[in-house]
């Protein structure tokens, strides 16, 4: 292990390389193009390929191809080229490939300020594209964070077999900070299950005894199909209810009943603590800041800072939170996840929040907001 | 003793009989291209296990569905960078992208561009029938000026996009206009796509009696194949002026380039072994 500086998308490069990535597609776009840029000068030393493609559509396109092809692949955007990216990830989902969208959220809607922050595409990255599943959501707030939560997606999309987002933002892209980067023996790397059965009897969508298919890749002689169509375990199409209900319910379920597992969070405070400020990404760390100077005050605040967005692991936060008497969401937009906590924490007083700002908002900024409501 | 048909070992039986209408061309073609990949296995160019087809969505597309090969049916368009990316990783595959003229000239025409710009390894089959066939026979970018579409009820204003020309000004090493009714003809250009490296394209003629056919008054599978072929002149390496596609004049078919410049592959990999040696890639 060794530390370096870095900022929060050269972390995302460096351990991207540690995960194992084999593949990157990206097509240029502020403030991604410095981990296009860092993996384009670095990645072909390992044996891995980049390329840039005519758009973010065939970007991704190309991600999914390159999984299939047992490499493990990735690609880096920000909300214009995600939303051009979800047809695909939708494809992505119905055909279990694993793969890692590093989505670094910037202001907007449409091209907005593209060179700042903001946390709009919260709700995006998940429930974005059409179909009605999650996608695991990973939002770190520091470099360090990226580092790790980038290992951590790889893994994670490589057990569950699903596309896995690295929600990050414009803040957290380009701040530097000391990380711990940890060398490719002193790190726990997921690989996908590959089949035991012999050719022919190789069925791409059967998980066994799992809810996870062993995944063979092009070129190993299995005669692979990716479907995009409602299939059944071989992959052929079937247009039938039974089908439908049986390959969604195991979508969902492989992805929701993991939240426990996939969960990942830090606080400040909490076990004494009456009122809670929960955020994430770059806010987070104006909201630690602010439950410090509440305290000073004499608050019994706290600060709970989720690393994991999606799934929402339900028991969990509510389990953090049961003694606390009120939750205030803090976060960059509108108050956005504010809606999703308030679903979970139905006993509990849930106040949104929401401080638009080109940066990160002060913590002064949160502790007024708090203020008015104690 | 079960019959069984010299194509068996490369076809998902199983899957038997396709989803295609009855008189579909499809099934002409998907029948020359796995007889011209037959005799490349059996002369030991190819390997089984390193075919892949991959198709975005349309009829034509879904002849992903029926080869035992490695195979994607991925979503409209988006065949090309899908099998850009597995040539990439796994050099030794030979990439098959079978589409329908939506699939690959309108939705994925952007994709197309830049495979021919980059003469990327793989081969491009697309197959006009010059209508949307999967989605009930709205307008192509193939369909010719004047006629019916769903979408154009009062006559196609456009011009027809000659994609021949396309892949031609692009750099392709191989470009072909086939037809269906010319299937040995269609087998031994396929045959010998298979063998090039870059980008090799090749238009297959198709009759779709089911909408196109309909639409033009000549909804019986055969009266529709009669009057393609009719349309329908051989030449040997005929110009890329004669390639003009024109319903009422009819279309050549042959082949309109045949180039060997460096594939993207290989102009890849030239730079990256340049830098590193050639260990890395
Ligand atoms: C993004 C998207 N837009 C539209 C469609 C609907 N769609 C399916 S196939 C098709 C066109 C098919 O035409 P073509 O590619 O020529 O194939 P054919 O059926 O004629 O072989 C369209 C528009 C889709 N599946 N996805
Ligand atoms: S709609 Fe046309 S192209 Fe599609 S299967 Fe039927 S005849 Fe063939
Ligand atoms: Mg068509």
């Amino acid at each position: 292990m060794r530390y370096e500086y870095l900022t929060g998308n050269i972390a995302i490069a460096e351990a991207s390389i540690v995960s194992g990535l084999k593949f990157y597609a990206g097509y240029p776009i502020t403030p991604t193009s410095d981990i296009f840029e860092h993996l384009a000068r670095e990645l072909p030393k390992y044996g891995g390929h980049v390329i840039q493609f005519e758009d973010e559509i065939a970007s991704i396109n190309a991600v999914v191809g390159a999984s299939w092809a047992c490499a493990k692949a990735m690609t880096a955007t920000s909300g214009p080229g995600f939303s051009l990216m979800l047809e695909a990830l939708s494809l992505a989902v119905i055909t279990e490939t694993p793969l890692v969208v590093a989505y670094v959220m910037r202001t907007g809607p449409s091209t907005g300020v593209p060179t700042r922050s903001g946390q709009y595409d919260v709700l995006q990255s998940t429930y974005g594209f059409h179909g009605g599943l999650v996608i695991p959501v990973l939002a770190p707030s520091t470099p360090q964070e990226a580092y790790d939560l980038t290992v951590k997606a790889f893994n994670i999309s490589e057990k569950l077999r699903t596309p896995v987002v690295l929600l990050s933002d414009a803040v957290v892209a380009h701040t530097y900070g000391k990380v711990a980067i940890r060398e490719r023996s002193e790190v726990e790397i997921v690989d996908r299950s590959k089949p035991s059965t012999p050719l022919s009897e190789y069925r791409p969508y059967d998980p066994v005894d799992g809810l996870v298919p062993p995944m063979a890749c092009f070129g190993e002689g299995y005669s692979v199909l990716v479907e995009s169509l409602t299939h059944d375990e071989r992959g052929y199409y079937a247009p039938r209810s039974d089908a439908q209900r049986k390959l969604m319910w195991r979508l969902y379920r492989k992805i929701t009943e993991s939240s426990g597992k996939l969960f990942d969070y830090s606080s400040l405070y909490l076990d004494d603590c009456d009122v809670a400020l929960v955020s994430y990404g770059s806010t987070a760390l104006s909201t630690q800041v602010a439950a410090k100077t509440l305290r000073e005050r004499g608050v019994r605040a706290c600060s709970l800072k989720l690393k994991t967005l999606f799934p929402i692991y339900e028991e969990g936060i509510s389990k953090l939170l049961k003694n606390v008497e009120k939750v205030f969401v803090v976060e960059n937009n509108v108050g956005l996840y504010y809606r999703e906590l308030r679903g979970i924490l139905k006993d509990r007083d849930v106040v949104s929040v929401p401080l638009i700002d080109l940066d990160v908002p002060l913590p002064q900024e949160v502790v007024g907001v708090v203020d008015k409501w104690l | 003793m079960a019959v069984t048909h010299p194509l068996d070992p490369y076809l998902r039986v199983d899957r038997i009989p396709t989803m295609w209408c009855p008189g579909c061309g499809l099934g002409i073609a998907l029948g020359a291209i796995l007889r011209a990949i037959d005799r490349r296995i059996e002369e030991g160019l190819l390997k089984k296990e390193n075919i892949a087809f991959v198709g975005g969505i349309g009829c034509t597309a879904r002849m992903t569905l029926y080869p035992y090969f490695d195979s994607a049916h991925v979503i409209h368009g988006r065949a090309i960078p899908f099998a850009i990316a597995v040539k990439v990783v796994k050099p030794e595959m030979k990439m098959v992208i079978v589409g329908g003229d939506g699939d690959i000239a309108a939705i994925g025409g952007n994709h197309l561009l830049h495979a021919l710009k980059r003469n990327a390894d793989l081969l491009v089959i697309m197959v006009n029938n010059m209508t949307y066939g999967m989605t009930g026979g709205q307008l192509a970018p193939t369909t010719p000026r004047g006629l019916y579409t769903t979408t154009t009820p009062y006559g196609n204003p456009e011009r027809e996009l000659n994609v021949i020309k396309l892949a031609a000004a692009l750099g392709a090493n191989y470009v072909a206009r086939s037809s269906i009714t010319h299937p040995q003809l269609l087998e031994r250009t396929i045959y010998k796509a298979l063998a090039k490296r870059g980008l090799a394209f090749v238009e297959v003629l198709s009759t779709c009696p089911e909408i196109f056919g309909r639409h033009i008054g000549l909804r019986n599978p055969v009266d529709l194949y009669m009057e393609l072929k009719k349309k329908v002149t051989v030449k040997t390496n005929p110009s890329i002026e004669e390639s003009d596609y024109d319903w009422g004049r009819g279309f050549v078919i042959g082949e309109f380039v045949d180039r060997d410049e460096p594939g993207f592959l290989d102009t890849y990999r030239e730079y990256i072994s340049k830098s590193f040696g050639g260990g890395a890639v």
